[in-house]
Order: structure tokens, then sequence, then C-alpha cells
């Protein structure tokens, strides 16, 4: 209520402040909360997160129960839990600092790499993950910033590993440096055309992007299902697809058993590219002028249908990719499983980087950490894995809804920045 | 008798801002109030301040000689205050009933909603007051001036004794501005005690009791109609001489610019919106569309523009038939368009007040090559365009909402009139400027018409058209009903055309 009537009378605001670079990310006209806001949902994340470590671990629980004749027992038994359960996530995710430690003086005595191979192996593991989160992150920012909610990531992803796979396997006799590229071009071209097709009909009939990638994501699985039964089965009849040829890997960075690969890079390079897209191009600026007020688009003579089906198709096709890299870097052959829902979380991934290129690689990380944590913490912890699931759901709800951080934290009330995640329905 | 309402000292600053600077105001019983400003005076803040959506820093508020604290808008009806703001908070698919009663239903057995008891209790507002309206109808059927009915009754129905009302009149037609006034006069006779915030100067000297001007956040004075006069008044709301009548130079004509030829353009429901207009603009000439909101300008601007398909008919610019073109072709024949809503069609506000300087020229050399955008470039362009058309902005990189109505106005006019233009659209120019803006951006059109620009000029207030235009067309019902020479256009003949009642003698004009 009082933002309203401030706003059609609102006095000019006084000179901006230099902005750091992670500020200029996060923050949107010089609201400093809003950098805030993901480092405080974060933190909560981590209370909460212990909190319900302890509840559900039985012998905390009777522990509790017996509070009064040994407090102090109760407390202890509490803490360690969960110091165990984050020690083990922390661990899972950049390893043992002794294992390390121990590892480079093996090294620097006997020049013997493996053990800090294997040493480093949780930090490898992270980053692995991480690859394909941010390749669908940027596809979903891409889309929120032209104003649009591709929730057909999922389904891109598919078609992208299915087509490169394909591509993988069935040419043969290629040098790498044809192979590679035309696979990775294959899976691209498979999530950009998964993309157009909703583009195309929201463009053409207004019909509502939300249903209509999601639907193609089904078709996208049934897809699937149907080739990796049938005509890209492997010959013995499993459901996946047949090994693809070496020619087509992406190379992994260090000797096994890092599975660190490529893609990792080129995901980094894809951010670099979406931020120049769409801050130091025409085209990119034209995408965000449809995301911002698609009518001031249209008086500025931007086509916006076209614009449309463009967006989805870039996003599609970052989409496609981070399916494609997954394949061609990690298991090249395409199955079923090969996703564990990223393109699902990849939207909670662009809300918390606020659709921007820099913030969606850092949420990445903190996923592709957390996720490689989580095994871990379950083995060693002996706590579950969904732990970690709910961690990340709660970052995304306080990132979703700032009224409650505010409430908790008695923060300023937090401005309305977001405009373009927040595009409402219709 | 004290003072029903006294604000004593009020001051409210928010980061980097004093808005409100040690407001002394009183409000007598049955008085009626005028607040007077430029945007960005205070007067919003200060009956926020007095409706409780903002605290004071410092000051009281004092009603019936007792200091309150109001907290929220509830301590505020508490008080007996009410608010109308300029921007409806009505539910359009509820009746008149349901968003009367919403807040403070009245229910049977607690449970069960009894809109029969809340509309009986309307109908009697209604007919004590004068505001007519129909407790069934649904609110989205229900014409602008209707749904202000609907406000007052609202808060009325809260048992309001200070009735605050924001810019009533801007959305209204001068009939409904008439009944407005009735209405006022109404609730005066039956004890209850009024202000209005305005920039119009004519209604604060047709209806209120007392004015006070409010100018950079301080009491700039306080007058009576009696007193005052539209040129006394503007000068207290600006600190300086205001021009109010502007000196035209005769036109000096050359080519036809705009050519249109039995124009048939549909609107959103398919009806026919412009029905078979022609009309002409040549070089240096101002031609004016005066007509009542409604009545088919926004829809032949939108066709001029490329922005709506054409039924059928014919539009050229500079000679080129344009019936089909794109928006951006249009624009780069060299029309320029300053749309009647601008943050909704002119500007993206989200974006910094940079990118919306080059909104429609970004894609071009020198500020892009190829695909890639020159930043330098555009940063050089619009930083001049700041200093040359005085835009209040104390960084282009700042978001466009953070300027002031007038100057989001200025960013649009600084863009459209740094191209070559041979012709320009300004569809209400000066919409909910203050007086400032209106005077900068009146010079700036006829700036542009003595540079040799064709002009078309579309508002529904009258003075401004009259002031500006060189011929005068009225429209009504998507017919021009007649153009003439703009000496011999006077207030009564024009009021009667835009109310459809055709002049003795004449058909359908062809242009």
């Amino acid at each position: 209520m009082s933002e309203k009537s401030a706003a059609s009378e609102t006095p000019e605001a006084p000179a901006e402040p230099k902005r750091n670079f992670l500020q200029r990310i996060f923050v949107r006209s010089g609201k400093s909360s809003s950098l805030l806001l993901p480092i405080l949902a974060v933190f909560s994340a981590i209370v909460i997160g212990a909190i319900i470590i302890a509840v559900s671990t039985p012998d905390v629980l009777s522990a509790w129960k017996g509070f009064f004749q040994d407090p102090l027992g109760a407390l202890s038994i509490t803490w360690i839990t969960v110091r165990d359960a984050y020690v083990a996530i922390l661990e899972g995710s950049f390893g043992q600092p002794t294992r390390i430690v121990k590892a480079f003086g093996t090294w620097r005595a006997t020049g013997e790499t493996r053990p800090l191979l294997d040493a480093f192996r949780p930090l490898g593991e992270s980053l692995v993950l991480t690859t394909p989160y941010i390749f669908a992150g940027l596809a979903v920012a891409l889309g929120f910033r032209g104003g649009l909610f591709n929730i057909g990531v999922e389904g891109q992803l598919f078609v992208g590993g299915l087509a490169s796979a394909l591509v993988g396997y069935s040419l043969k006799n290629l040098p790498w440096y044809v192979h590679l590229p035309l696979a990775l071009l294959a899976g691209i071209a498979a999530g950009a055309i998964w993309g157009a097709i909703p583009g195309f009909l929201k463009a053409r009939t207004g019909a509502h992007e939300v249903i209509n990638t999601i639907m193609m994501n089904y078709i996208a699985f049934r897809l699937t299902d149907y080739l990796l039964i049938g005509p890209m089965s492997r010959p013995d009849g499993m459901p996946m697809t047949p090994l693809i040829r070496p020619s087509a890997y992406l190379p992994t960075l260090f000797p096994a058993p890092m599975r660190v690969h490529f893609g990792f890079f080129l995901s980094l390079a894809m951010a670099g590219l979406v931020y120049w897209f769409l801050w130091k191009t025409t085209l990119g600026m034209e995408v965000r002028m449809v995301g911002a007020n698609p009518k001031a688009a249209r008086y500025s003579g931007v086509r916006v249908s076209w614009i449309t089906v463009l967006t989805l198709a870039l996003s599609g096709a970052l989409g496609g990719l981070a399916g494609a890299c997954q394949i061609l870097g990690v298991d090249h052959q395409m199955v079923r499983t090969f996703s564990p829902g990223y393109g699902f979380d990849s939207i909670a991934l662009a809300l918390l980087g606020n659709s921007h290129p820099v913030g969606v690689v850092l949420a990445s990380l903190l996923f592709g950490f957390m996720r490689a944590g989580a095994a871990r913490m379950q083995s060693l912890a002996n706590v579950p894995v969904e732990i970690i699931r709910i961690l990340q759901a709660i970052v995304i709800i306080f990132v979703a809804a700032p009224e409650i951080m505010r409430g908790i934290y008695r923060l300023k009330a937090i401005r309305k920045g977001e405009e373009a995640i927040k595009r409402g329905w219709g | 008798m004290p003072p029903v309402l006294a604000l004593r000292g009020i001051t409210k600053s928010f980061p980097g801002v004093l808005a409100n600077d040690n407001i002394d105001l009183t409000l007598n019983q049955g008085e009626i109030l005028a607040l007077l400003g430029e945007n960005g005076a205070g007067k919003t803040t200060l009956m926020n301040i007095l409706y409780g959506l903002y605290t004071p820093d410092e000051g009281e508020i004092i009603i019936r000689g007792q200091e309150v604290d109001i907290h929220d808008s509830n301590d505020a009806i508490e008080q007996g205050i009410g608010m109308v703001h300029q921007h409806f908070m009505l539910v359009p698919v509820f009746t008149v009933t349901e968003n009367v009663m919403l807040g403070v239903e009245s229910t049977r057995a607690g449970v069960f909603l009894d809109r029969k008891t809340a509309a009986k209790r309307i109908q009697g507002i209604s007919s004590r007051f004068g505001l007519q309206v129909d407790p069934n109808a649904l609110i989205e059927d229900l014409p602008v001036g209707v749904q202000q009915r609907v406000e007052i009754i609202k808060i009325l129905y809260r048992e309001a004794e200070i009735l605050i009302f924001d810019e009533p009149t801007a959305v209204l037609t001068p009939q409904e501005v008439e009944e407005l006034f009735k209405v006022f006069r109404s609730l005066v006779d039956q004890g209850k005690s009024l202000i209005f915030i305005t920039h119009k100067l004519k209604e604060v000297l047709a209806i209120a009791d007392r004015i006070a001007v409010l100018r950079d956040g301080r009491l700039a004075g306080v007058a009576t109609p009696k007193e005052a006069t539209e040129a006394s008044l503007a000068k207290m709301m600006v600190g300086r001489e205001v021009i109010l009548r502007v000196d035209k130079k005769p036109p000096q004509l050359g080519e036809v610019v705009l050519e249109v030829e039995d124009l048939k353009v549909q609107d959103e429901r398919g009806l026919g919106a412009v029905d078979g207009v022609s009309l002409q603009v040549r070089e240096g000439e101002i031609l004016g569309i005066a007509g009542v909101q409604g009545n088919g300008q926004t829809e032949l601007v939108e066709a001029l523009t490329g922005l709506r398909k054409i039924e059928s008919g014919m539009v050229k610019i500079l000679g080129k038939d344009t019936s089909h073109a794109l928006p951006r072709e249009i624009t780069e024949a060299g029309t320029a368009h300053v749309p009647e809503d601008r943050q909704r069609d002119g500007l993206i506000l989200s974006f910094p007040v940079l990118d919306n300087l080059v909104l429609n020229t970004y894609y071009r050399p020198p500020f892009a090559k190829g695909i890639s955008l020159k930043h330098d470039e555009i940063k050089k362009a619009g930083e001049e365009r700041v200093q040359l058309f005085d835009i209040r902005t104390p960084s282009v990189f700042l978001p466009t909402s953070n300027l002031s109505g007038g100057n989001q106005q200025k960013v649009i006019v600084a863009r459209e009139f740094s191209r070559p233009i041979k012709f320009l659209i300004a569809s209400q120019p000066t919409r909910g400027l203050d007086i400032g803006s209106i005077e900068y951006i009146h010079g700036r059109i006829l700036q542009k018409r003595d540079e040799g620009c064709a002009v078309l000029l579309v508002s529904p207030e009258l003075d401004e058209i009259m002031s500006l235009s060189d011929r005068i067309a009225v429209m009504f019902e998507g017919k021009i009903l007649a153009i003439m020479p703009a000496d011999e256009a006077t207030k009564e003949r024009l009021g009667l055309l835009m109310a459809g009642i055709q002049e003795k003698g004449t058909a359908a004009v062809v242009a």
C-alpha cells in the first residue's frame, strides 16, 4: 500500500553508492537487502535442517525424553548428531582435509598422484553435479528474463541427451574435433526445437508456455522410453543406448577416479555467453524488453512473437546442452535415469540466482555441492539423503517468499525488484 | 468551533528526500479544502500520513481538538477519516454491495453474508448524498464516474466524517466532474468535511472553499477562490511566473505529411471504433483531435502507428502507404509517438533511464554495430539528452520508475525528439503532469511545429487543444464530426460536438 502511493509521487532517489560486483547481480536499484536474502535463506535452511536432523534421529529423541535426568547428555548428543551430519556434507562435497593433506604428503614424497586424486574426488563430484545445474539454471533464467516460464527443461534435457547419444554411438570413424561438436550441436538443436514448439504456440495462439512446456516434458519422457526400448536400444535389449564412441566423449580434466569433464568449463562459458547475449546485444535487449513490458516492447518496434519463439528456443537449447553434456561427459550412453530432476531443480536455481548468469552459477554450485555431500551424509552420519532435499526446499521457500525472511529477521521492507521473475499468470 | 482536523508540524522524510517539511494545515467543519501542488510537492505523502499509510517523523494530528495516533488505515477509519484513491480499489467481478461490505461484512448468525442489510444501508447513503448507484450492479459493467461513486459510498458506509479525495477528476468527463461537484456540495451540506488533492487550477477555483498550496514539501501558501487567480496559484505552486497561455506564431504550412482516407478500425471486441475517418496534417501545423476519451481516438492513434490492424481505408505518411506497416517501419519513416499511457506503452519502468532514452533506436548505429550494443555511445547520447531536456534524475542508471511523472514524460519526449522527425503524434501528452511539466511539454510541441513538423494532438483536455492547435477536429463515436480553424472554435461549440450534437447544415466531414 505505502509503495503504491509513494510510486505516484516518488521524490527522486539520491545518488547511487558505488556497487560492488555481487551487489550488482543481486541488487536492483540499490536495495541492499536483496543480497542479504539468499544468504539469510541458506543460513535459515542450515538452522532448520539441524533441527530436523536432530528430531529425526532416534537416539537424539530418546535422549531428550530423559532430558530432566540428563540435560547435558541430551544437548551433547544433539550437537554431535548435527555436527556429524554437517561435517559429512562438507566432507562429501569438498573432501576430508586430513586425507587431502596426507595425499599431498605422499605426492611430494613419492610422486604418486592416485591418493591425491582420491582425496579430491568429492570436490570433483561436486563439480560434476554442478555442471548440468548451471546449464539448466541458465535455461530457466533466460526464459524468465524474457518473461517466460520454461518448465520444460527436464524434457529438453532428455531430448538433448537422446540426440547427442545418437550422434555419439552411430557415427563411426570421425575425429574427435568433428564428432564431439556434432554431438553437442545435436543436443542443442534437439533442445532448441523442444523449446521452440511451445514458443511458437504461445506466439501464435497465446497458449501459456507453462502448460505446453510441461506437456512437452511428458512427450520427451515417453519418447525416451520408446526409443530406449526400441530403435535406440542396445543390441542385448537392455533399455539404454549403446555406449557412445570415445571420439564423442567430453574429455575429463583429470585422470580417474575424477570425473570432472570439460562440460564444466563449457557451462561457465555458457554463463558468460548468456550474460553477453542479454546485456550486450540488441536481440538480448529485445528479449528483456518483452520480459519487462511486452506492450512497450511492441510500441518500440520489437516483434514480440518472434522474440517469444527465439527466447524459448534458446532456453531449450541450453536445456538440451545440459542433457548432452551429461551424456557425453559422464554417462556416455543414454539411460532413462540419467537425470535426478535437474530440470525441475533448475527453476529454483534461477530464482535463487535472481535470473542472472552469475547468480545461477553460484546457486548451482551451492546445489551441486549440497547434492554431493548428501550421499556421504547418509553413509557416514546415518542421516537420510532426503534431508538435503529439505534443506534445498527451505532455501527455495525463503527466497521465493521474502516476506517470511523479513518477518523472522525484522528486515526493512524488501522491495519488489524482480518483476522479470514474478510475471504473473497470463 | 475548533477545526475538525489540524495537522501541526508534520515532517516526513524518505532516504535522501524531505517529503513533508513542518507542515501546518487546518480543515474546518463543513469545508472543502483543496490541496494543490506539483508532482513531488508532498501532497500525497501528507494525505497518506493522515490515512495511516505512513507515520510522520515529527508532528501531530489533531481531530476535533484531541491529539490522535494513527498507525494504520484502520485507526484512520476509526477516527472518521476516509480516502478515495486515484486508482480505485474495487474488485471488478464483485457487485457494488459486495465491494462496499468487503471488510465490514454484515452477517446473519455470524456466518452467512447478509447482502440485503448492506444493500439497504447503501440505498440509504445513496439517497442521502445523491450518489445514484445500483447495489447489484457488477463493478466491471459500470462507467468510471459511477465506480467513483461506489468508492465514496464505501467510505461513507464506514462513517467517515473527513473525506480525502486524491485527484478525483483525473478520470472523469466534464459532465461527470459537474456531477461530482454536486456530490461534494451535498456531502458538505450534511456536515462532512472534504480535502481534495488536485492539479487542476480551474476546478480548485470552482469548488474549493479554501486552497492550500504545497511546494517542495512545504506549505507555500493558503488562499481563497475570491482572492486567487489561476496565475497566482500557479506561481505559488512553482515559485515563479508560469505561462498559462502559449504564444503561438501563425503556422508556416508545408507539404502534406499525414493523409488518412476513410479509415475504419475495430477495437478488441470487434466493434467499429474508428468509423470512416479522413483527415490531413501538413508540415508546420498542429491538428488537435478533441473528444471525450473512448470515442475511437485511442484506436485511431494505434492504427496510425502500426499497433492495430486496419479494417479498411488508407494511411499515407510522407506519401508512403503505411496502412499495413509495422511500428518500426513507421518510426523509421520519421514518425514520433508520445503515447497516452506512458507507463504502459512508452517506457519500461524497470529499465534504467538510459535504456528508455533509446528504447526505439537501440538497434541502429551508433547505438549498435550489428547485433552488439555500443554502451559508450548509448551513455553519451543518454547524458546529452538528459541535459538537453532537463530531465531530473540523479543518475541515468536508475530505474525509470524512480522518476516523477513529469520527468518520465520528459524521457519519452527526449527520446522521440532526438531523432529527425517529420510527424509527431502526441496522445494526451500532459496527462497527470504538474504545471511546470505541462508548460515544458507544450513549449516543446510548439517548437517542433515551428521547425516544420506535422503534429497530431489527441487530448480530452479542451484547454490544451484550444491553446495549441491550429485546426481542431472533434471525434465522436468513431467519426469526425467537424474540423475547424482554431480561431473559429469556442468551448461551447466544441462541447456540443463532443457530445455528438451535429451542427446545422453540416454532414460528416471530409478533411
